[in-house]
């Protein structure tokens, strides 16, 4: 009797492996194959556009992926506009697994970056390495702070924390225009106002081999960090609980309030990173060139990558090599400088529209299929 | 479900028609259309249609592309980081050009000092007078002109069309370039009436459409009668100048469309001429200068046609500066001379010839300008 009970028990649970696998299967591919059905689907409808303003979609692709990954320098182009938004998108995609929709990463990049220039002079004394880990440390609580407070004004205060986030945003460069163009002024930097040159050896160089500087490398260690902290530890799971359902998550006793000020001053200091890099790497000293954008193409990566910080690393590559094609369009065919843009926007669109078909298409969900029948 | 299949199904229709007519149709055309002769690049900060900065630019890149044996690519909305670096070397790869005009003020340092070097045989040429012999790289040269001296001369007209005596002025950034371009404005005015103002408004950003609407409505609300500007699209402010009466004054290109009964004169850049005459220097196998400037007499700054309404008074002083300006060795600051705070800049007997070095470091408004550096 009591062998007989667990044979039964034992091929239940073989099937009921099986049917987990299959179903995990299932959706795995769906949320692979679905944003890149979407991604295609915005392709082919900016061709259409194309091809109703008498341009060809087909060159236009080619020129795309002739800049953007064609030769060895092609890839070095993307690779090199990929790093910032690594940094951008990680400040949208950690809070936003609390729910929380920050859309102000341009304002702790801009002050991630103007911490190091002003402070570079006072640590030029330090062996490079050292100076350069301090001055991060300090971008990256700068900025941490920024986004963080976002998050407690939310918590806190219930202010909204998309709005704040954009007009702290604001605020950040108005902060970085006073700094650089008052107090930390280099007086050599007539008509373009600057912070002075950061001393040689605190600049950030290449990666041996490559005219790509070591953001990159950086951006995608703080990529896998993020991830493994989203889905191999108890803090991530506790955050998605809380996205899920705040209440829920008070109900069991989950810090919210520390899960909100973790998340969103992590993220503001990734975006400080990127600040950074952008000095130490590319500029040489703080400017007004810093508010270039980066923060919001890092948001329309985030929501293409679904949030996944795995997922942003493609992601960032291919709207980095949009980036680096958008010149070779300009010149080649004619096309606005806007055009690239408005690709992004129906691929943003697409992509956006394909959430709605989350569980529609039977063929990702083999095993309640069968269960129907 | 259905309704995803329909449209689905129509969906794969009409792309299957579309590969199709491109299927008979030609093979794209990546190749550069242009491989024969000198390639010649231009990079612009903003949209080369701006009525400002870039469009002036972009005319001379215009004048450029009539020349024989010579291939014109554009690229606008470069942004001053690792933007404008690549897209300097993808017009070097990818259309084998020679010879780069990047031409924003923030693409000198560091982005065409970082790419420069490892492009020995193509030339890059800068709008701004930055290089200097001993740090930078002999294929870089910089290249500018005294538009200071066109504000002056917008002063003149400004000064005999004012009847309030006070004058406008919508500016960017407190830098040297801007504020030589302010005193200048209101010196030109003082020729005429010693007695004239000029209300100046920072907006803090090259552009900025908002603010620069909201200035220009606050100096007309100031009673400020002539206004010009010095931002990088002149558009908003002659718009919104123009639509509250006042005459304008343009910078950067002529403005006269868009406003063509308020629009008194302008300074504008001539970069068709200056442009060509390069280009035809490397044509002709010869190397064009490293550092290079000039004002009205050498054909780096031009006026706007003098407008319908401005005064025959008026005209001939304009007429009569800019022919003492065509002679060279202008002086547009003559002791004596004190900013606005009451500071002395020269005393009698002393003046600051279009040339003078020092202008480039300007950190004053003079006095009669209204307003502050900080």
């Amino acid at each position: 009797m009591k062998t007989a009970d667990q044979n039964i028990s034992h091929s239940k649970e073989k099937i009921f492996l099986t049917d987990v696998w299959l179903e995990t299967l299932g959706k795995r591919s769906e949320a692979v194959l679905l944003p890149i059905g979407a991604l295609f689907v915005g392709f082919l409808t900016f061709g259409l556009f194309l091809y109703f303003l008498g341009k060809s979609p087909l060159d236009f692709y080619a020129l795309v992926y002739k800049a953007g990954f064609g030769t060895s320098f092609s890839w070095q182009n993307t690779l090199s506009r990929t790093a910032p938004l690594l940094f951008a998108a990680l400040c949208v995609a950690l809070p936003a697994r609390l729910g929380l929709m920050v859309i102000g990463g341009e304002g702790a990049i801009v002050l991630g970056g103007v911490t190091f220039g002003v402070l570079a002079g006072s640590v030029s004394g330090l062996p490079g390495i050292i100076a350069i880990l301090l001055l991060a440390t300090a971008s990256m609580l700068v900025a941490g702070v920024w986004i963080g407070a976002v998050g407690l004004l939310r918590h806190y205060r219930g202010v909204n924390e998309t709005i704040a986030s954009l007009l702290m945003a604001y605020i950040a460069i108005a902060l970085m225009n006073h700094l650089v163009e008052g107090p930390f002024r280099d007086p050599d930097s007539l008509n373009k106002p600057s912070t002075a040159p950061i001393a040689a050896h605190l600049r950030i160089g290449d990666i041996p081999g490559w005219d790509v500087h070591w953001g990159l490398i950086a951006g995608l260690f703080c990529c896998l960090v993020s991830w493994v902290l989203l889905e191999r530890t108890t803090l991530g799971f506790a955050a998605r609980i809380a996205g899920g359902n705040i209440r829920a998550a008070q109900v069991q006793g989950l810090p919210v309030g520390r899960l909100i000020l973790c998340f969103t001053s992590l993220g503001g200091a990734f975006a400080g990173l990127a600040g950074m890099f952008e000095v130490a790497a590319i500029h040489g000293s703080a400017n007004a060139s810093l508010a270039s954008g980066y923060g919001y193409t890092g948001i329309l990566v985030a929501f293409l990558a679904r949030q996944n910080p795995i997922a942003i690393i493609p992601v960032a590559i291919l709207l980095a090599a949009f980036e680096a094609s958008s010149g070779l369009i300009q010149r080649r065919m004619g096309l606005p400088d806007a055009t690239v843009l408005v690709l992004q926007g129906l691929v943003f669109v697409s992509i956006l529209l394909s959430e709605s078909l989350y569980g529609r298409f039977r063929i990702f969900y083999p095993v309640s299929q069968e269960s129907e029948k | 479900m259905s309704s995803t299949l329909f449209s689905r199904r129509n969906f794969l229709k009409v792309s299957a028609a579309l590969a199709g007519s491109y299927a008979l149709g030609s093979m794209p055309k990546l190749a550069n259309a242009g491989s024969h002769g000198l390639t010649v690049g231009f990079i612009y900060v903003g949209p080369k249609d701006d009525f400002g900065y870039n469009q002036a630019h972009a005319e001379g890149a215009a004048a450029v592309k009539l020349m024989k044996g010579v291939n014109v690519v554009e690229e606008e909305n470069v942004a001053e980081t690792v933007d404008v670096q690549k897209t300097m070397e993808s017009i070097i790869n990818f259309d084998g050009a020679a010879l780069l005009f990047p031409t924003s003020f923030g693409y000198f340092d560091p982005h065409i000092l970082e790419i420069a070097p490892k492009y020995p045989n193509v030339r890059f040429q800068h709008a701004a007078g930055l290089w200097l012999a001993d740090k930078h790289p002999m294929n870089v040269g910089s290249y500018f002109g005294y538009i200071g001296l066109g504000q002056y001369l917008n002063g003149i007209v400004a000064g005999h069309m004012s009847n309030s005596k006070k004058l406008g002025f919508v500016a960017a950034k407190p830098i040297p370039q801007v504020l030589q371009n302010i005193n200048s404005y209101l010196l030109g005015a003082r020729q005429v009436d010693p007695a004239i103002t000029c209300q100046v408004i920072f907006t803090g950003e090259w552009s900025l459409a908002v603010k620069e609407a909201e200035a220009t409505n606050a100096l007309a609300d100031a009673n400020c009668d002539v206004i010009t500007c010095h931002v990088d699209g002149p558009k908003v402010v002659m718009e919104t100048a123009a639509g509250r009466g006042s005459y304008v004054c343009g910078y950067h290109a002529n403005q006269s469309p868009l406003a063509p009964q308020k629009y008194l004169t302008g300074a504008e850049w001539n970069w068709s001429g200056v442009y060509t005459r390069m280009v035809q220097t490397v044509l002709d196998g010869g190397a064009i200068k490293n550092f290079d400037r000039g004002g009205l007499a050498e054909g780096y700054i031009k006026m706007s046609p003098l407008g319908p309404a401005v005064s025959d008074a008026a005209r001939s002083q304009f007429k009569d500066t800019e022919a003492e300006m065509l002679r060279g060795n202008f002086a547009a600051y003559k002791g004596p001379l004190r900013d606005n705070a009451g500071n002395t800049i020269l005393s009698a007997g002393e003046s600051l010839v279009e040339t003078d070095i020092s202008l480039e470091s300007m950190n004053y408004l003079v006095e009669g300008v209204i307003g502050s550096t900080s």
